[in-house]
């Protein structure tokens, strides 16, 4: 069992954090001024580097964020670019791969959340995207290193219910050579489909 | 069926049921309870002779009653295991003892008892089945009034060449061939007033297989179905129904509402043909109810058990409609054919290997990796008040009351929800991930400027933060001072939260989830309502304004509700004087103040 890393834990103040506004495109930087967020967030307590960025999530984007990581020795990154529901894997990847903790990673959703919904609001949204940005940056700065755990697992499967649905989970697992327990309340299985006769849509018996 | 009861990995258990689970993914603790079938099942070879001398007589479950058995008795011939079963509560007992007279393999035990199994799995297949409807209280049918009226499954029984009458298809008041036959098709689905709501989705199809059946043995048969839609929707499945209406079989549009039984024994069917407008009456020498289907009746305490959901129409509900079908919310429980929904035996054939398949992707490491994101607890800060574990929809934690031992969270079982950490009143729970001071760093940094202008909103991460992506991938503008602040569920958002917004300036603030019923964590967000609506009457006592904390319902499709929320929230903003968000934070501060002292 883990114990709390965290809770108590203050400020990190010796972080170094890296913050990359994506301008994905067009797709946030025609309405966001991803220039102008990236410059103010630069001066925000331990943002050591802060620039935009075309495509974060690309080839050359990812590489980029790596060299930075290796040279100015960040340990925390913000990615202000789209949802996390769509890149967080990738970029928790990108981190694994420059060698920092995927949990020290925040990003800032800056496309769905922002520059397609406030289209004709430029100086709202670009207002709206340094705000999100700075409030990813004071969480990376208390976010803290978590590891995934792994435990014992037994290899062995209770299927409930005797029924066509049971019985092929249990076949499946067996012919795998899991082992299944195939718990039927009846004393035979077969379930429903035992009592049919004929069975669309092939026409044959169903036993 | 065979396969299944000679395979060497599969244990088969009959006459059980599940008693309890205990345990998480990986390991779960299962008690099975088996009843005694007082026959000794490996030993038994099926010959038959108990049943030959059995004086017991009792009406035949697999022929729908039907026909009859003994107080011994096999369920069918291919039964597995292919054994004989006494019902101890239907046999004559000590008095009789003509079965194990005549038992060779003496395989018969009157004084076998119950047994209880424990096993140890990691994974479970829930594949409970269906329960047929009962048609008995659509009285408009006659069902059990008139003999001639028989479910879709007494039918099967009747043509079945393995059943009463050797598939001599007879009516059963006169025993007589039937020339004319009725099918009465959505009994029990697709109603507001009685069975379910939802279709059944095979009765449609099973119909047309019967009529074509029918007309296999008898070409000259009159069929009339009457319908509400005909759904042939499956491969393979127009071509029935086109084949069976070149055949003659007459498909009318409209469900009878009434049905009198004539001196021949007949019925007579009052029906409004929808496609014409016009009332008809058909007389039919046999009429048949297709019945729909209703969840399992034991669906409800395995529910329980495993912390399960159901739907409203009381099957269980799968973690994703599209996306992850089989797989249960809970890791390691996934599900199987008609415990899900209604289908056919193809549909659930192909859940049955999903479902394998995903257990499998599951075990094939031999160790299973967890996430995380779960919550732990600070011993020191500890009261073993429970709390936690009362409202842990995974029962992840256990608390000693008694022994006033600190909480302890099984990792594998949490799923990340973190309500456990929003209801803990002593700070004794953190979230990892979506710490105290991570998401009141972000509150206060989004309020440090302009706050009046701003509106908070809380959004959970798989439906209401997912409802705003969709709003933007569909281009829906809204206002632009909305401020998210992701959490994995509405369960997480603690008071303390909402008045630190409070106290920072904010004019209103926005908690909004999945819809009850749809939480990814069970009934997590049952938790968020009741501490909403708590919240709500401090405010009052407070003197602020309560419709100033808002909870809504979003769920991940709705982007127009999404957009259309937000609008709402900027109207309310704008109803909040700076007077007011000022007192609010004097109210609040000053309370602090107090508590402060309080404390010193």
């Amino acid at each position: 069992m883990r114990t709390s890393p965290v809770e108590t834990a203050p400020r990190q103040t010796g972080a170094r954090i890296g913050v990359y506004v994506c301008r994905c495109g067009l797709n946030i930087a025609q309405t966001v001024d991803c220039e102008k967020v990236a410059r103010n967030v630069s001066e925000l307590e331990n943002v050591v580097v802060s620039k935009e960025i075309p495509y974060a999530c690309s080839e050359p984007g990812q590489m980029e964020i790596k060299e930075d990581i290796r040279e100015n020795n960040l340990d925390r990154i913000v990615v202000a670019s789209c949802s996390p529901r769509l890149h967080e894997p990738t970029f928790r990847k990108m981190m694994l791969q420059a060698d920092l903790n995927p949990y020290m990673l925040e990003m800032a959703n800056l496309r769905e959340q922002c520059s397609w919904v406030h289209m004709q609001e430029p100086e709202y949204a670009t207002a709206k995207a340094e705000d999100l940005v700075r409030m990813s940056v004071s969480r990376v700065g208390l976010l803290a290193p978590l590891y995934e755990e792994t435990l014992p697992l037994i290899k062995k499967t209770m299927v409930i219910g005797g029924g066509v649905a049971g019985i092929q989970a249990a076949l499946d697992l067996a012919d795998n050579g899991y082992e299944v327990i195939l718990v039927e309340k009846n004393p035979s299985i077969g379930g429903t489909m035992a009592q049919l006769d004929k069975t669309f849509p092939t026409m044959d018996c169903s036993i | 069926m065979a396969d299944a009861g000679r395979h060497p990995n599969i244990t088969l258990h009959t006459m059980s049921e599940v008693a309890g689970v205990g345990g998480y993914v990986g390991n779960f603790n299962v008690k099975i309870v088996k009843r005694a079938r007082h026959v000794d099942e490996t030993a038994c070879t099926s010959c038959g002779e108990c049943a030959n001398v059995c004086p017991v007589v009792f009406p035949d479950e697999f022929n729908m009653g039907l026909s009859s058995r003994k107080a011994v008795y096999i369920p069918f011939p291919q039964a597995v295991p292919s054994a004989y079963v006494i019902n101890m509560n239907e046999c004559m007992g000590r008095g009789c003892s003509k079965c194990l007279d005549v038992c060779d393999k003496k395989c018969i035990h009157f004084h076998m008892s119950d047994q209880e199994i424990q096993v140890k799995v990691g994974s479970i297949v829930v594949a409970t089945g269906l329960e047929p409807y009962d048609p008995r209280e659509m009285d408009e049918y006659g069902y059990t009034r008139f003999e001639n009226v028989v479910t879709s499954l007494e039918f099967e029984r009747l043509i079945n060449a393995g059943g009463p009458t050797k598939g001599a298809l007879i009516r059963p008041k006169d025993r007589k061939h039937p020339q004319s036959m009725g099918f009465i098709q959505c009994v029990g689905s697709r109603s507001q007033r009685k069975g379910g709501q939802y279709c059944s989705n095979i009765c449609c199809m099973n119909t047309i297989k019967n009529s074509l059946v029918l007309k296999e043995h008898d070409p000259d048969m009159e069929i009339k179905v009457f319908y509400t839609d005909i759904r042939a929707f499956g491969k393979g499945f127009e071509d029935l129904y086109n084949r069976s209406r070149s055949l003659g079989v007459q498909y009318i549009r409209g469900l009878p509402g009434t049905v009198e039984e004539m001196d021949d024994g007949g019925m007579r069917i009052a029906v409004e043909n929808t496609a014409t407008g016009k009332i008809e009456f058909h007389d039919l020498d046999m009429l048949v109810l297709s019945i729909g289907m209703k969840p399992s009746a034991g669906a409800r305490k395995l529910q329980e058990m495993l912390g399960l959901q159901i739907t409203p129409d009381g099957f269980f509900l799968e973690a994703h409609p599209k996306l992850q079908p089989v797989d249960a919310a809970t890791r390691g429980i996934f599900y199987a054919g008609c415990a899900e929904g209604p289908k056919d035996i193809k549909e659930s054939v192909t859940q049955g290997s999903a479902a394998a398949a995903r257990a499998i992707r599951l075990m094939h490491k031999g160790v299973i990796t967890t996430e995380p994101i779960t919550s732990m607890v600070i011993a020191e800060h500890c009261r073993s008040c429970g709390k936690c574990a009362e409202v842990c929809p995974y029962n992840a934690i256990t608390v000693d009351v008694k022994k006033k031992t600190p909480a302890v969270v099984n990792s594998a079982a949490c799923a990340g929800c973190g309500t456990c950490a929003a209801e803990c009143a002593f700070g004794a729970i953190t979230m990892n991930h979506f710490t105290d001071v991570q998401i009141l760093s972000q509150v206060d940094t989004m309020l440090a400027e302009k706050a009046a202008e701003k509106i908070p909103t809380f959004a959970c991460n798989w439906c209401s933060y997912a409802g705003a992506d969709f709003a933007g991938v569909s281009r829906l503008q809204y206002p632009a001072n909305v401020r998210l602040i992701r959490t994995m569920c509405s369960g997480r958002v603690d008071e303390k939260f909402i008045w630190h917004a409070f106290e920072k300036g904010a004019p209103v603030v926005l908690v909004s989830g999945c819809h009850i019923g749809d939480c990814h964590y069970i009934d997590a967000n049952h938790w968020t309502e009741k501490r909403i609506a708590k919240l709500h009457k401090k405010m009052e006592k407070k003197g602020i304004r309560p419709e100033r904390l808002q909870l809504a319902w979003i769920s991940a499709a709705e982007g127009v509700r999404f957009a259309g929320v937000m609008a709402e929230m900027e109207a309310l903003r704008k109803t909040v004087t700076r007077e007011e968000i000022q007192e609010t934070i004097l109210l609040l501060q000053d309370k602090e103040k107090q508590e402060g002292m309080e404390r010193t």
